[in-house]
């Protein structure tokens, strides 16, 4: 079945025809796990109040530009890479580095040079170095594809995450950096987190708007035919690195402008927001939500927010459990749905 | 090479020149030189194992050639690339039919079709023109009705078809098509050899590998005969079949 991606349009339709929900179709997982997942959202913010609400959403949208963008490359070009969270990671880190006014004499590794360049500034920088980065890797990368590619996708989230521990001239190592910048726009400073959440959304739709316009254009196409058999695609005239490359390329630029909007939202970063695990997870929402199908992983990512915050409210659930609860939910949903439904939830794609 | 030397080098849109392939220590295709007429239809038969899939794996750039010379249309390449091989006017299709499998029907052609490189094709959205082009060879392959199923879904019969049908929308001269007939039923089978009866009347160059010996005797005007990756005969169909060698060794009809 090859049916138009879902989303509110399925809603809106059953508003039109209720009947139409309960009657065995194969659009109905997809229609419900739009429905539930969006009432979850709804629901938890009218309890929790805006405050909450508005956290979430900046939570959301920088999850959310990781996972549309991750998607771009594992379900529309078909390259398993669980190496993300490290251009995410050199975004937040681009940013970081560049904005931060504080010094660390405590780490008695001379004067580290601070730049103190404002957030808007940096940010492109984070979006080139994480595009530069990904070019040299990509090249490194390209004659892999598969199982292999999971593994040096998995040795490229390791190395990146060991530079930020251990580059400590530049990143300062475990102690982190602080004081990151906050957006500022001529004498207005973005520092409230309806403004963070606002900011976060508009580059958020950005990264939808790129990804969308590339999935949808000739170029797309040929992606999907290179994720079919790359072999083929090389037959039919298409140098398959370059294409490989080039998304390659741009998801990446799009993680570290996640990144980039991290830093500034946490205004504090170490290595440990970018350990394997957390690229793991992503792999995990992005298959959940379903591989080639942006709204998928928009709805992915939302899913996995909502888990994450909402395990904090459950009764009986001591705090320093919810951590590892969650990888246990998110686990066992995602087992759950390999058996029952190997494309995910919205997805046009098996892996 | 038969009488095959005494003609124009003009008359033979591809040939090999004493081309080898090696898997491991073993020769599939072993100083195999062989010309295929510019005209008509040209079939390459011979055993199993006698290196006509790994000829067409070499000529349409799957497989690097180990040794020798690929001369396509008068030009020598020592490698042949798989990405150019539209440049050089070459298609193919497979002995085990490779779609873009969980795309559909339609868009297995326009793939084909839709303009190339980064950013034409990255701000190039459907064209009316390439849908038109796509329904056309669609309906020639009589799948029309299906260009919205995913490829995955369709009948063996389909997925050969519309393979064919693939290689057709990037409309080049030369096609090779490994076992094009093999496993189909009747009327697909008159279906496919409609199509290339069509194909061969538009003056393109048609070389296939088939093991049926009605079917290359009703749809090829040249036979070139292959031996343990060695040519073994080439010529007019009825001259090659009615060789004694032939007859007795490999064809046993």
């Amino acid at each position: 079945m090859l049916s138009k991606p879902p989303g509110l349009r399925q809603i809106l339709e059953l508003f039109r025809n209720p009947r139409g929900a309960v009657s065995p179709s194969r659009g109905n997982i997809e229609l419900w796990a739009n429905i539930v997942i969006l009432a979850a959202a709804a629901v938890f913010m009218l309890v929790k109040g805006a405050t909450f609400a508005v956290t979430l959403g900046t939570v959301f949208a920088i999850w959310a530009m990781l996972t549309v963008s991750l998607n771009l490359v594992v379900g529309f070009s078909g390259l398993l890479s669980i190496g993300h969270i490290g251009f995410f990671g050199l975004g937040a880190y681009s940013v970081a580095i560049l904005t931060s006014t504080t010094s660390y004499e405590q780490l008695r590794t001379g004067s580290i040079p601070t730049f103190g360049w404002p957030f808007f500034a940096a940010l492109p920088v984070a979006v080139v170095v994480a595009g530069l980065v990904a070019l040299v890797v990509g090249i490194a990368f390209n004659r892999f594809r598969d199982d292999i590619y999971v593994l040096v996708s998995f040795g490229f989230a390791i190395i990146a995450f060991n530079v930020f521990l251990n580059l400590r001239p530049v990143t300062r190592g475990a102690f982190g950096i602080h004081d990151v910048a906050r957006p500022q726009i001529g004498s207005w400073v973005l520092d409230s987190e309806l403004e963070l959440m606002l900011l976060a959304l508009v580059l958020l739709a950005i990264v939808v708007g790129i990804s969308w316009f590339i999935v949808s254009s000739s170029f797309g196409r040929v992606l999907t035919a290179i994720r079919e058999d790359e072999q083929v695609a090389e037959v039919f005239g298409y140098h398959v690195t370059h294409y490989k490359l080039a998304v390659w390329v741009i998801s990446a630029m799009m993680a570290g402008l996640a990144g980039g909007m991290f830093a500034s939202w946490t205004t504090f970063i170490d290595p440990n927001s970018f350990i394997l695990l957390e690229s793991v997870l992503l792999v995990s929402i992005v298959i959940l939500g379903g591989l080639a199908t942006i709204w998928g992983s928009l709805l992915g990512a939302l899913a996995f927010v909502l888990l994450e915050e909402g395990m904090r409210f459950l009764p009986g659930l001591p705090q320093e459990y919810v951590g590892q609860a969650r990888q246990v939910v998110l686990g066992v949903a995602l087992v759950l749905l390999m058996l029952f439904r190997p494309q995910g939830l919205l997805g046009r794609f098996r892996l | 090479m038969n009488a095959s030397n005494s003609a124009n080098r003009e008359d033979y849109i591809l040939q090999t020149v004493e081309v080898s392939k090696y898997f491991g220590a073993v020769a599939a295709v072993d100083g195999l030189s062989i010309a295929i007429p510019r005209k008509g239809v040209t079939s390459i038969v011979g055993p199993n194992g006698s290196g006509k899939s790994t000829l067409i794996n070499l000529l349409s750039g799957i497989l690097p050639l180990d040794e020798g010379m690929v001369i396509i249309d008068g030009l020598g390449l020592r490698v042949v690339h798989a990405h150019e091989t539209p440049d050089h006017s070459i298609t193919r299709t497979f002995q085990e039919v490779r779609l873009f499998n969980q795309i559909s029907v339609m868009d297995n052609i326009l793939v084909v079709l839709t303009t190339r490189g980064f950013w034409p094709s990255l701000f190039e959205r459907s064209k009316r023109r390439h849908r038109e082009q796509a329904q056309e060879i669609l309906e020639k392959v009589g799948m029309w009705e299906k260009r919205d199923s995913l490829a995955m879904d369709l009948s063996y019969g389909q997925r050969k078809l519309l393979e064919i049908g693939r290689a057709m929308a990037l409309n080049v001269n030369i096609y090779l098509l490994d076992e094009p007939f093999a496993g189909l039923f009747p009327q697909m089978l008159e279906r496919v050899k409609d199509i290339l009866k069509d194909m061969r009347d538009e003056g393109k160059t048609i070389i296939f590998v088939s093991h049926n010996m009605d079917i290359v005797r009703e749809m090829a005007d040249h036979l070139i005969v292959l031996e343990d990756g060695k040519f073994l005969l080439s010529g007019e169909v009825e001259n090659v079949l009615n060789q004694p060698q032939v007859i007795a060794a490999y064809l046993g009809t």
